[in-house]
């Protein structure tokens, strides 16, 4: 700006002029910027916070169920009023076990069951489960009828949900599910201490269920543990010989440089598109079996697959060069200094990748859609060829549910999720932590 | 360690890929209309706890369409042996079906969905059209030939026979299967009759486009989505005595005493008008059967057998408290005569 001639003149008189940097206005954008990074951090974490807040608030109570341990007395006039069970045992299987509990109830109560209006009380207030959980004890051990023991029952949903105060009990009797008359006898058995609540198991070990009481997310859990770990046994060798030849050995050619561009392109696919592909190749092609955690597995696999091979290539290419250099140059084949050393040094980075991608494939539906595992499973899968479902598609179908106790157990299905996602990612942190090598 | 888990993924894929043509499949498979899914899930989960020698069998959700393509794959252990379906089988998809080799089909009538509109006991008579539900409920109507944005208010601007109500509707929400029929057999046909449909496809609109517009609900909270039960909806008509609800055929008829019901097109809805077909907003509910499978799934019968019982869609069932409208008394004995007897299609 100024010409030489005066700017001579400045040094020669005293300080050196100040030239103008922009200090005050560049501290300033500093301090903007702070802000705006505080901000979006925070706005992050409020999210985070009001979602926890959301599904914990609800879903807490699903953990816990409300049972009432009732004198059941297998009356054999109830269970086999013709006497038939030495000639024809299936009529032990279809007696009316629910009015064994019905009566026990009734008569916990003091209360005379005799007309239909009262029947529906009761049946309204027990669950439909009694069914199958006393017939297991007479099919178990026949000699039981005559005699009287003592059985927890399940109650129903509503009067679960009464008992956990989420039903409003000041609204008209005629606006709720359950009547003047079931809420007495719930507080009555409650102060006498038969009706209680107690830690949820069916939750994690009944199937899929219509009624919200016995509904539980055992399928969904073998599910979804199952098509892991045939992710893991697939995804991982594949996925970690792929990238150590593409990196390792592979010529760097046209060729190459174009499955690399795939590789890259596939991680991007939407999940759904995975789905049609297992679809036609698994299912109707290979002829596995429909809504199979095997072909859930394997079509998970395909969408890992891309994740791990990427974080592979990743891991290796941070190995430094002078490990292979050296071991190459103490006389070890490539395939000894892949194995010797750039592998071990290079696991960290691949298992965390891979539990990464596992986590990913673990909240996966929309492929499963397609292969039949969006769907209603009661029985356990015993093998992985069994028709199953996994823990987000139990979600979905409960939040689809119109009854009421369903909402709870629906939160606390996402808060299972989230404990094995979290547990997930934890892993991935420890060993990282453990096995980083830095140099 | 490398050398096990390498042994081991071996055997798994050699596991997953031999697999396939050896296992025998013990379990009924189930797919398709997601309005009959509560139902189908209530039988299957009775079916298997009341035979123990049968596994429960397995129902897929994804809708109508869905289920009967799956159904029409073919004939095999890997294909499905019943579509649930809330529209009769199109002779499009039967045809697509014989192609791949499921020729004979075997259809049942469960039952039939029915929604009503009922208001509080103590207001008048009313007598509704789907024009006038359209008019009142749709997002856009159609004013001097054009669609606009519904400026409608109260009930008597849509029909001077209504009741000059504030216009207060408490629909099934969008996750309901019920919901369906409301678009159907309401909005779409009130919007043809109103001539929304022609106006939407003058303004440019393609067919799919009209449609959507057609059945596109308000949303200035006139038109209130229910997601809970019908009894979430009584309690607003209960708190809004100007309300109009809608329920299923069942529920109104165990709250008559609070609810008066509406008639359309002039027929009051009853189990015998829905039955008859006469009342506008039903429709039958299905399932299709594969009759080649039947013998070879283990079960197949005993579960379409024990769905036909009385005691699964009779009038006093579980289904029927669920919301199913049950068929009279002689259709659900020639229902199950049909099957009995192999009746295809």
């Amino acid at each position: 700006m100024t010409d030489i001639a005066s700017s001579g003149t400045l040094i020669d008189a005293k300080a050196p002029p100040r030239r103008d940097i922009g200090l005050k206005r560049r501290y300033a954008a500093e301090r903007r910027f702070r802000i705006y990074g505080i901000l979006a951090v925070s706005v992050g974490l409020v999210f985070l916070a009001v979602m926890l807040f959301s599904i914990i608030s609800q879903g807490y109570t699903a953990f816990s169920q409300t049972a009432v341990t009732l004198p059941i007395t297998f009356d054999p006039a109830v269970i086999d009023p013709k006497n038939e069970r030495e000639s024809d045992p299936t009529k032990l299987q279809t007696a009316n076990y629910p009015a064994l509990a019905q009566k026990a109830l009734a008569e916990k109560l003091g209360f005379a069951a005799n007309d239909r209006a009262a029947t529906r009380q009761l049946r309204g207030f027990l669950s439909d489960t009694s069914r199958v959980q006393l017939r297991d004890i007479v099919m178990a051990d026949p000699s039981v009828i005559g005699t009287t023991r003592d059985v927890e029952i399940l109650t129903s949903a509503n009067i679960d949900s009464a008992f956990k105060g989420q039903i409003d009990l000041d609204v008209p009797e005629a606006n709720r599910k359950v009547s003047d008359q079931q809420v007495g006898w719930m507080r009555k058995l409650s102060e006498e201490g038969a009706l209680a609540t107690r830690f949820n198991t069916g939750l994690f070990t009944n199937g899929a269920s219509s009624r919200p009481e016995s509904a539980g997310m055992g399928v969904a859990i073998v599910g979804s543990f199952y098509m892991m770990l045939i992710v893991l046994l697939v995804a991982l060798p594949v996925g970690v010989a792929a990238s150590i030849y593409l990196e390792e050995f592979a010529p760097k050619t046209k060729f190459t440089d174009l499955i690399e561009v795939n590789i890259n392109n596939l991680a991007a696919v939407p999940s759904i598109v995975f789905g049609l592909l297992g679809l036609a190749v698994f299912v109707n092609f290979f002829g596995l079996p429909r809504s199979a955690s095997v072909v859930g597995g394997l079509v998970l696999t395909l969408m890992t697959l891309p994740t791990i091979i990427i974080a592979t290539r990743a891991a290796l290419v941070a190995v430094p060069p002078s490990i292979r250099s050296a071991a190459l140059g103490l006389g070890a084949s490539r395939m000894q200094m892949v194995f010797h050393h750039v592998l071990p040094l290079a696991m960290p980075g691949i298992l965390t990748g891979t539990i990464i991608g596992l986590a990913r494939a673990l909240g996966e539906t929309a492929p499963l859609l397609l292969i039949g595992m969006v769907a209603f499973v009661a029985d356990i899968p015993s093998t992985p060829l069994d028709p199953a479902t996994a823990l987000p598609v139990q979600i979905y179908m409960w939040a689809n549910e119109a009854e009421r106790a369903f909402v709870e157990r629906l939160s606390g299905a996402i808060i299972i999720l989230l404990i094995f996602l979290m547990a997930m990612n934890l892993t991935a942190i420890i060993l990282r932590r453990k096995f980083e090598r830095r140099w | 360690m490398k050398s096990t888990l390498l042994g081991a993924s071996v055997a798994a894929l050699a596991i997953a890929l031999s697999a396939g043509a050896a296992s025998a499949r013990d379990q009924i498979q189930v797919a398709g209309s997601s309005t009959v899914l509560p139902y189908a899930k209530i039988v299957a989960e009775t079916f298997g706890e009341t035979f123990n020698n049968f596994k429960t069998p397995v129902v897929e959700s994804g809708g109508s369409g869905a289920g009967i393509k799956e159904f029409c794959r073919g004939v095999g252990e890997n294909t499905i042996d019943i579509a649930n379906s809330s529209r009769p089988i199109k002779s499009t998809e039967v045809e697509s079906c014989k192609a791949a080799g499921v020729t004979d089909i075997q259809e049942v009538k469960i039952g039939y969905d029915g929604i009503v509109f009922a208001t509080d006991i103590a207001g008048p008579d009313w007598a509704l059209k789907p024009e006038d539900i359209y008019k009142a409920l749709a997002a856009q109507v159609v004013v001097d030939g054009k669609l606009v944005a519904n400026p409608n208010t109260k009930w008597n601007q849509v029909n001077s026979a209504l009741p000059d109500w504030d216009i207060a509707a408490y629909i099934p929400g969008e996750k309901h299967g019920t919901r369906e029929v409301f678009e159907e057999k309401l909005l779409h046909k009130g919007c043809e009759a109103a001539g929304g449909l022609e106006a939407a496809k003058a303004g440019g609109l393609d067919e799919k486009a009209a449609n959507a517009a057609c059945i596109a609900v308000r949303k200035d909270g006139k038109a209130v989505d229910i997601d809970g039960d019908y009894s979430e909806t009584l309690a607003r008509i209960a708190s809004n005595k100007t309300g109009v609800g809608v329920f299923g055929l069942a529920f109104y008829e165990n709250n008559a005493d609070k609810l008066k019901v509406a008639t359309v097109d002039g027929i009051t809805p009853s189990v015998d008008t829905i039955a008859k077909g006469e009342y506008p907003v039903s429709r039958p509910l299905f399932f299709y059967v594969k009759k080649a499978h039947l013998g070879v799934i283990p079960g197949l019968k005993e579960y379409v057998d024990f769905f036909l019982d009385d005691q699964m869609i009779g009038p006093d069932s579980p289904l029927a408290e669920y919301g199913l409208v049950s068929a009279p008394d002689a259709e659900r004995e020639e229902q199950r005569k049909a099957f009995d007897s192999g009746k295809t299609m």
